[in-house]
């Protein structure tokens, strides 16, 4: 699970505070309009933005003052989510340890992980020899392997089309989700957060919301939110 | 941010202590120096000649070699043809060029002996001489001219094409397209260009070592050459090297504030389509401008091979063994700069201001030849100075490539850092494993090109060793200007030969494995 407790970000002028939890294995959607501070809230829990107050706790850890690779979290980002010079077993081998010749065990697991997302074979190949939706799917497999137990989305699939974008965002909820890990997603189509999340956390003017129920939220929308589905 | 500081630790401190180091070494020397010059400072009438003159000849370099970069620039700039990616590569072929190898190609031109003076002969008239200020200046404009001009072209080329557009589009005259486009991106691109000539003048010595000398055409470097090597005067190579210093960092300070970035970046080899100046006449006068700037290149290089080739039986075996330490020297100072010049600029990269690495330019007003009388001051008391002559050149030289490849590699890191700093934290990657895997990989198109010009600028350096140097160990360099000195032409030339090709070997090895990198 994940606890964050009077949490306040500040860049310049702009300010974001967060007070909430999401219990394990849920799929949560962050919606609100750009530029309110969803990539904000994710970068400050995944320890990329720092953080003027508060504290985050991962399965009942206080991460705030970790380094983003000992916080429990795994993220995609909306770009550079593999090393172009690596290949891809290379790019996945890295979330298992910081070194570029596996043992045996370890390239088991990298198969493992290619596999499940529909790459087995695919091992030697470049990242920039292989289509948009494979490089999703590897960077996926990455996330597979690192095994945290919360798995943060910045729109890593904004650059696909939009079928392939809704196939991609269901394999990551299954497998991640297999795992027993907690899902958050960053979106801007409210069918996407119908369609795959439980709750949603609505941010807006620097604030970020406590989840609500996704069918509960979409029935009776706040003030805010009304405007910005224009509903 | 913070939060990027914490993914690259080794950088934050590598990057001080490797920038520390330099500084320290360039402060020793110049303690060194202090403590043995004459105080008060007395300043006699050739001391301020000699001033006079190192001012003079950067100012002319400076001015001529703009005044020359501006219409080959603007040449380059608006025509295609065949060739013309070729021109822009030997526009970058000076940097990589031994000064010495430059001089004897020039000599082999306008000397006495020269083409031109045996062309003039054929007239009856007399032939050219250009020991002093012309020869100096002359030398200065060779190596400096096609610097600003990639300066001044990397100015145009960023003019946004659609501008361009919009000038065919209206029909508008070239008059018009100087007064609106041309003319305000030159006001703020030559300044710059004039400042960083006069800043490199200011400091040369093998120029002025084999074109200049005499009581009028002596510069403060070549000045403190000959008070350490004729008269063995600490005292006035001491107050020389304070006066260099001064002048130097002076000037260097106020060129930070005009400079433009330095061009050592690709994509100057695609011209921008144009429109405008179709007229026969700025198409004639392009035309000649891109002729006589090729010749002004191509001549000097072209007699440097000539009389190589005929010149290499000629060499001694002094020379093979001199190009033997002369390599050894070159990579020695290539890893020294290399081990320096990373971890300075994976701290400058870190940096969100494009300043940080400007900062580094002031490493250009840091006279070789002061670090080398510190220095030599220094281990005098405790051992034979000659013992240490190859180390020395060695880090010199590595100091002196330092600002450049800084310079070249402070943007690739900086973008590395923008494109794979999160993923790299998120794979927990720091320390050695961050630069074997990430960033070593992504830098090395940049390193190898960095590298391979520390090498060829250190292979063909006649600068400290000369202070050191003892009769029976010299570097290539050194034993092709003795060859010269002694008249031995030929020989001189076979070892230009030599020397040229090391240079470019070595520059070629470092270039080719940075551009088979990874993607």
């Amino acid at each position: 699970m994940l606890r964050v407790e009077s949490l306040n970000v500040s860049q310049g002028d702009f300010a974001l505070s967060a007070d909430f939890a999401v219990q394990s294995g849920r799929h949560v959607a962050v919606i609100g309009p750009s530029g309110a501070g969803k990539s904000t809230l994710l970068g400050a829990i995944s320890g990329y933005v720092p953080i003027k107050s508060g504290r985050i706790f991962v399965e009942e850890h206080d991460v705030t003052r970790e380094p983003p690779h000992e916080r429990g979290v795994a993220m995609l980002f909306q770009d550079g989510n593999l090393f172009p010079h690596l290949s891809l077993a290379q790019n996945v081998g890295l979330a298992l340890r910081p070194s570029l010749r596996p043992t045996a065990p370890e390239r088991a697991r990298i198969h493992a992980a290619l596999d499940r997302v529909g790459l087995a074979g695919f091992e030697d190949r470049m990242p920039g020899d292989v289509s948009g939706g494979q490089q999703s799917r590897a960077a996926l497999a990455r996330v597979l392997a690192q095994a945290k137990p919360l798995v943060l989305l910045d729109e890593p699939f904004a650059a696909l089309g939009p079928a392939l974008r809704a196939e991609m965002l269901a394999l990551t909820s299954a497998l991640v989700q297999e795992n027993g890990a907690t899902v958050i997603t960053i979106t801007h189509d409210p069918k996407d957060a119908e369609a795959a999340a439980d709750e949603v956390i609505f941010v807006d003017a620097g604030m970020a919301h406590a989840p609500r129920p996704v069918s509960d939220i979409m029935t009776d929308p706040p003030m805010a939110l009304r405007a910005y589905l224009g509903t | 941010m913070a939060q990027r500081a914490r993914t690259i630790k080794t950088a934050v401190f590598g990057g001080p202590i490797a920038a520390g180091t330099a500084l320290g070494l360039i402060l020793a020397a110049l303690l060194a120096v202090m403590s043995r010059a004459d105080w008060p400072v007395q300043f006699s009438a050739s001391d301020w000649a000699v001033l006079r003159f190192t001012v003079w000849q950067a100012v002319l370099s400076a001015l001529f070699s703009v005044v020359f970069a501006v219409p080959v620039a603007r040449a380059l700039a608006r025509r295609r043809f065949f060739g013309r990616a070729a021109l822009v590569t030997l526009l970058g072929a000076p940097f990589i060029l031994p000064v010495i190898v430059a001089v004897l190609g020039i000599l082999a031109v306008y000397g006495r002996a020269g083409w031109i003076s045996d062309f003039l002969g054929l007239f009856g008239l007399p032939p050219l001489s250009i020991y002093g200020l012309e020869g100096v200046v002359l030398a200065h404009v060779f190596f400096n001219m096609p610097l600003a001009t990639r300066l001044i072209l990397q100015g145009w080329q960023a003019i946004p094409a659609e501008q361009f557009r919009l000038v065919g589009q209206l029909g508008l005259p070239p008059r018009t397209v100087l007064q609106a486009l041309e003319w305000p991106m030159l006001k703020q691109t030559v300044p710059g260009a004039i400042a960083l000539v006069f800043v490199i003048c200011l400091t040369s010595f093998a120029v002025a070592l084999t074109l200049g000398g005499g009581p009028r055409a002596t510069t403060i470097e070549l000045a403190i050459y000959q008070a350490f090597r004729f008269d063995f005067d600490l005292g006035r190579a001491a107050i020389l090297s304070l006066v260099q210093l001064v002048v130097a960092g002076t000037a260097a300070v106020i060129a930070l504030w005009v400079l433009p970035p330095l061009a050592l970046q690709p994509g100057l080899d695609r011209p921008v389509r144009r429109w405008d100046a179709r007229g026969r006449l700025s198409r004639a006068m392009d035309a000649i401008w891109i002729v006589v700037a090729a010749l002004f290149l191509l001549l000097p290089i072209s007699a440097v091979v000539i009389k190589g080739v005929i010149g290499l039986g000629e060499m001694p075996a002094s020379v093979w063994l001199a190009a033997w330490r002369s390599l050894w020297v070159a990579l020695l100072s290539t890893v020294l700069l290399v081990a320096a010049a990373l971890p300075v600029a994976a701290w400058l990269g870190q940096r969100e201001s494009g300043r940080a690495e400007t900062i580094t330019l002031l490493g250009l007003a840091a006279s070789p030849l002061m670090i080398g009388t510190g220095w030599f001051i220094l281990i005098y008391p405790v051992a034979d100075p000659r013992l240490f002559a190859l180390p020395v050149t060695a880090v010199v030289n590595a100091m002196m490539a330092l600002p450049f490849a800084v310079r070249i590699l402070v943007p690739g890191l900086r973008q590395i850092f923008a494109d794979y700093g999160r993923l790299s934290a998120a794979m927990g990657l720091q320390g050695l494993a961050l630069w074997r895997i990430v960033l070593l990989p992504r830098i090395r198109l940049r390193l190898g090109f960095a590298a391979g010009l520390a090498a060829a600028l250190s292979v063909g350096d006649l600068g400290v060793v000369t202070l050191f140097a003892d009769p029976e160990v010299a570097t290539l360099p050194l034993q092709m200007y003795r060859l010269m000195g002694s008249y031995r032409t030929d020989a001189a030339s076979g070892a230009a030969l030599l020397l040229l090709t090391l240079a470019l070997c070595l520059f070629w090895i470092c270039d080719y494995w940075g551009r088979h990198a990874a993607r």
